[in-house]
């Protein structure tokens, strides 16, 4: 029977004792190294560093040899069709999952989501899961000791729009604790799954709130040594999506790859009718 | 191709606790066990250390046996019709599992399953084709334009029992051929 590594429990071997100085001079040290090479005329990077130290997980956990570059094909260049019949409308509303209404913030976060050449994502899957407004994800391995909500699971799923457009009701999640350092804490996040009309703009990846003291602290998020990439994973606050005497609303909208297909001028146009 | 080009967002990683976000009932069955032609795609992902990784997502989409995407909805809600996609959590020794058909080819190509796989600790999604034994894999362009080592690691191994097997070795000598669709020049992951 092995051992079941988590953020929460770490086996004692590779328990790190690091201080949060320590991890931020690694961050530091890795975004020099970076910015060196930026400067000296390389693209920017757009995506995190699989490789980062300062996020012990990976250390054993990143590929060492290069990515192998692959013109994709066939089943690569269509993606699973998810609809109507497979979710319930309810499932965009986290916080009308239960009996009684969940404890925090109620936050509305609404979107967009394109791909790189500006055609919208539409009629697809996107998928969230995050923790309760006290920072606890409703999962056995979570041994954070903040209360568990019994009117939230922190789970939803909905299917974009004609024109890609995607919303969600939930509550704000709190930030929490884990193992990867001494005093080791998360920016308020939500997962984020994504699919786009091609297999190859798969996206799994975090959306944080703007202003949280934690950013600079978090190698998960700082596994991004670009600034400006780093940016587009936070949402901005947005009194549009406000809704009067109900809950406050986050704009995150949401770039994928682009597709290996052929632009239709109408996809554009269509989706900038908006 | 239009003249603006917008910047792809970062991945994160899918983090300890996807399994209540991912993972929904029947999700490692793209087809029913009974079902003619079924058969079992397993295997192992394992880190640097040669551990098995015991918090991996491994995520698969495939054409049905005569090479055709299937394009009806019902990937999570099933109906009993072969879905294409699935998704398997690794068990606590790393061992995933799907029920599945095998693949076909409508374009005369050998036929894959495309494969995505995320795990903690792991901070963007790999891609990486499994390849099925026969079928000409032999005869693939792709696969004839890899080294002996990549060519392996992406070719499931039959088993005695009927089932396919297809490792995934996060890192090290053994590692998996993990795949980029990004266009030249542009840099996700450094």
């Amino acid at each position: 029977m092995s051992t079941e590594p988590t953020e929460q429990t770490v086996d004692p071997a590779s328990a790190a004792r690091e201080t949060q100085a320590e991890i931020s001079s690694e961050i530091a040290s890795a975004h020099a190294l970076y910015n060196e090479k930026i400067a000296a005329g390389r693209p920017p990077q757009q995506g995190p560093s699989l490789n980062f130290p300062p996020y012990r997980s990976s250390l054993l956990r990143h590929p060492t040899k290069d990515l192998r570059h692959a013109d994709p094909e066939g089943i690569e260049l269509v993606s699973p069709v998810f609809g109507e019949r497979d979710i319930s409308p309810v499932e965009a509303d986290l916080t009308v999952q239960h009996n009684g209404e969940p404890i925090g913030e109620r936050i509305v976060v609404r979107g967009r989501i394109v791909d790189a050449d500006g055609r919208p994502v539409r009629d697809q899957l996107v998928e969230i899961w995050q923790a309760n407004s006290a920072g606890r994800y409703i999962h056995k391995r979570d041994q954070h000791p903040a209360p568990i909500d019994p009117n939230f699971t922190g789970v939803g799923r909905t299917l974009t729009d004609k024109d890609g457009w995607y919303e969600f009701t939930t509550i704000k999640p709190g930030p929490y604790p884990w193992r990867n350092h001494l005093n080791a804490w998360r920016p308020a996040h939500i997962h984020f799954s994504v699919f786009g009309t091609e297999f190859t703009q798969r996206l799994v990846t975090q959306m944080y709130f703007p202003g949280d003291p934690l950013f600079p602290l978090d190698p998960i998020y700082q596994s991004i040594p670009d600034a400006a990439a780093r940016e587009r994973l936070i949402a901005r606050y947005d009194h549009d999506i406000t809704q009067h005497e109900w809950a406050t609303g986050y704009r995150w909208d949401i770039v994928l790859n682009g597709s290996h297909r052929t632009v239709f001028e109408h996809d554009r146009e269509d989706g900038e009718h908006a | 191709m239009p003249d603006t080009t917008l910047t792809p967002y970062p991945g994160q990683t899918v983090g300890p606790f996807f399994h209540f976000g991912l993972v929904y009932p029947d999700s490692h069955l793209l087809v029913s066990p009974e079902a003619p032609g079924a058969i079992t795609l397993h295997g192992t992902v394992t880190d640097g250390n040669g551990d098995g990784v015991p918090d991996a997502l491994v995520e698969i989409w495939q054409p049905g046996p005569d090479g055709q995407a299937p394009a009806d909805q019902g990937h999570i809600a099933r109906d009993g019709s072969f879905s294409g996609f699935g998704r398997a959590a690794t068990d606590p020794d790393g061992h995933y599992e799907f029920t599945t058909l095998r693949p076909g080819s409508a374009d005369g190509q050998a036929p894959f399953i495309a494969v995505a796989v995320y795990a903690r600790g792991l901070l963007d999604r790999l891609f990486t084709r499994i390849y099925v034994p026969g079928d000409g894999v032999d005869n693939d362009a792709f696969i004839q334009s890899l080294d002996a080592h990549e060519r392996a690691s992406l070719i499931a191994v039959a088993e005695a029992d009927g089932s396919l097997r297809f490792d995934i070795v996060l890192q090290g000598e053994k590692q998996t051929t993990f795949l980029s669709f990004d266009p030249p020049g542009t840099d996700r992951h450094g």
